[in-house]
């Protein structure tokens, strides 16, 4: 394994020398390795948005520096849009950047500005519709004439295109309902599978960051607060209570059940682990069989 | 970024010129735009420019703002005092191919270039101290009488103070744009006029179909409210004139009086 991102004594500041300054990020040093899946979460405001948005130099920061595959991405301020096809990023609410008249077009965008054409072109596009459950009928039609989940697949669809080598998603699923949150999520979880690269999820459900992440980031007010495996994060419930975030519902009721004397591991992420730890438990004492 | 144009931006604040009522303001306003074109010499241009600075410096906002807002119309400002500086009339004290430099067309350079700095900077002086809604109030109460010849004031005066309140809006959601389509290789900043004019399309075209998005919006929202237009409407915030007002509009007169008699005394340059 490798660091394929390192970010070494990163701040950014906003409105530098105005009445209106403020420190978005504070002095951050983090590396994430190829292939992994990291959880950002954090509160309103505590500067995750500003982080991601260095990571694929769409802000260049105040201070320190973004390393992707170990170099430098402002070394050349002229080559920034090269880091932006290996580093893609999918804001919150990517539906309204949609603007081609037809689906395939939009998708298309960024993998034509990369430099793609003809069949690789077609292929890429194609493989992201596929990834996002896009059907072949939608891609030939109006964006604007799809519904609101298939908008927002279909600008994710534009990101994957490009086939980035790390991907940020910014909420993804917010504003959608329960059985979109599901499916989305489960796509890129597909999606990470396959193509084995590296996605940073940022995200306020700490059900879905449970579900997917292998490791999390946790800021707050601006500083690194946590970065370790989802576990041990989740594992410090009073922790990230300090800073108003909270663990996954079914982690602090089995938390709660150790407490009180049940023989329950510390940290379970999901309701199935729960489950099946919970009904061996029972077995095991004879109450169902 | 867009958000940087700090034109027509409002500061709150509790100076002078933020308390006097929006109506004597506006009027002192046009008032001492339609003056400035009125300098025809030295002096009553000087007396223009003394009462900008007066006006800057009682504004309580730092000069920092008012030379941003200059830099936006800059390029404006070049071409035009360089026109005029050829376009003289009168003995040319240099010549070369077309161009003949005149003192008239010194003169007239040196005016065109204070008179549109002082507009931009009255202007700058009135939005930066007046809020919007402050605005449009004064503006309908001012147009009130038109009303008797069905003028629609009021629905003048809404759309007005919605316009102005999503100027922010819309610029915040072009940066946001701007970023999304950015992250999506989108290049705006190299190749030529044409190739840059089409960049802009990812950016309109959203932009366009989010501000019709938000007209409906408002109006769905407004008539949840049973908003019926300006008949029989009260206002929360009632205007009053006061001393403060009334000294206002009388400098404001002693100063065209002052303009005038320089313009009666004294021969005009231009």
């Amino acid at each position: 394994m490798s660091a394929v991102l390192e970010v070494k004594n990163l701040s950014f500041v906003y409105g530098k020398g105005t009445p209106f300054e403020k420190k978005a990020v504070d002095n951050l040093s983090l590396s994430v390795e190829k292939g992994e899946f990291i959880g950002v979460i954090g509160h309103t405001g505590s500067g995750k948005s500003t982080l991601v948005q260095m990571l694929n130099g769409l802000i260049k920061p105040s201070e320190g520096q973004v390393l992707l595959d170990g170099r430098d991405i402002w070394s050349e301020p002229k080559k920034i849009r090269q880091v932006r096809f290996r580093v893609g990023m999918v804001f919150q609410y990517p539906e309204y950047q949609l603007f081609e008249d037809t689906v395939y077009k939009d998708i298309a965008f960024g993998a034509a500005n990369k430099g793609l054409t003809g069949a690789a072109l077609d292929a890429a596009v194609r493989g992201a519709a596929r990834f996002t459950g896009l059907r072949d009928d939608l891609l030939e039609k109006s964006p604007f004439d799809l519904s609101g989940g298939e908008k927002r697949r279909a600008a994710i669809a534009g990101v994957m295109a490009m086939e980035p080598e790390v991907l940020i998603l910014d909420e993804p699923t917010a504003g959608l309902d329960p059985m979109g949150r599901e499916i989305l999520l489960s796509q890129i979880v597909n999606y990470h599978k396959e193509r084995g690269n590296t996605i940073l999820l940022v995200s306020h459900s700490m059900e879905d960051i449970a579900r997917v992440a292998d490791r999390i980031l946790v800021m707050n007010h601006a500083r690194l607060h946590a970065f370790d495996t989802t576990e041990r994060v989740f594992a410090q419930g009073a922790s990230l209570d300090a800073i108003g975030l909270r663990v996954p519902q079914v982690t602090r009721i089995m938390q709660l059940l150790r407490q009180r004397g049940v023989d329950v591991p510390e940290s379970i992420l999901t309701v199935d682990e729960a489950l099946s730890v919970l009904s061996a438990l029972l077995k095991k004492e004879g109450k169902i069989w | 970024m867009v958000r940087d144009v700090s034109f027509g931006q409002y500061f709150p604040g509790k100076s002078l010129l933020h308390r006097i009522d929006p109506r004597a303001k506006l009027l002192c306003f046009i008032a001492f735009v339609v003056v400035i074109f009125f300098t025809f010499n030295y002096a009553s241009l000087g007396l223009i420019v003394a009462a900008m600075v007066f006006l800057v410096a009682v504004s309580g906002i730092a000069p920092k703002f008012y030379f941003k807002s200059l830099k936006v119309i800059l390029v404006v400002v070049l071409i035009t005092s360089v026109l005029n500086l050829f376009y003289g009339s009168g003995e040319a004290i240099w010549e070369w191919w077309i161009l003949r430099l005149t003192w008239n067309g010194i003169h007239r350079a040196v005016f065109v270039t204070v008179r549109i700095i002082c507009l931009i900077l009255a202007s700058s002086c009135l939005t930066f101290t007046t809020s919007p809604t402050e605005l449009t109030d004064a503006l309908e109460r001012l147009m009130k009488p038109l009303a008797k010849i069905h003028f629609p004031v009021h629905e003048i005066a809404m759309m007005m103070s919605l316009a102005l309140r999503f100027v922010p809006t819309l610029l915040e959601e072009t940066d946001k744009l701007m970023q999304a389509q950015k992250a999506r290789g989108a290049d705006m900043e190299s190749g030529g006029f044409f190739k840059r004019v089409r960049s802009l399309i990812p950016i309109l075209i959203p932009l366009f179909v989010s501000a019709f998005r938000r007209a409906y919006d408002i109006a769905t929202a407004m008539e949840c409210r049973c908003y019926r237009g300006g008949s029989g409407r009260t206002r929360m915030k009632i205007l009053h004139m006061s001393a403060r007002d009334i000294i206002a509009m009388i400098a404001t007169a002693l100063l065209i009086g002052g303009v005038i008699v320089c313009n009666l005394l004294l021969a005009s340059v231009i």
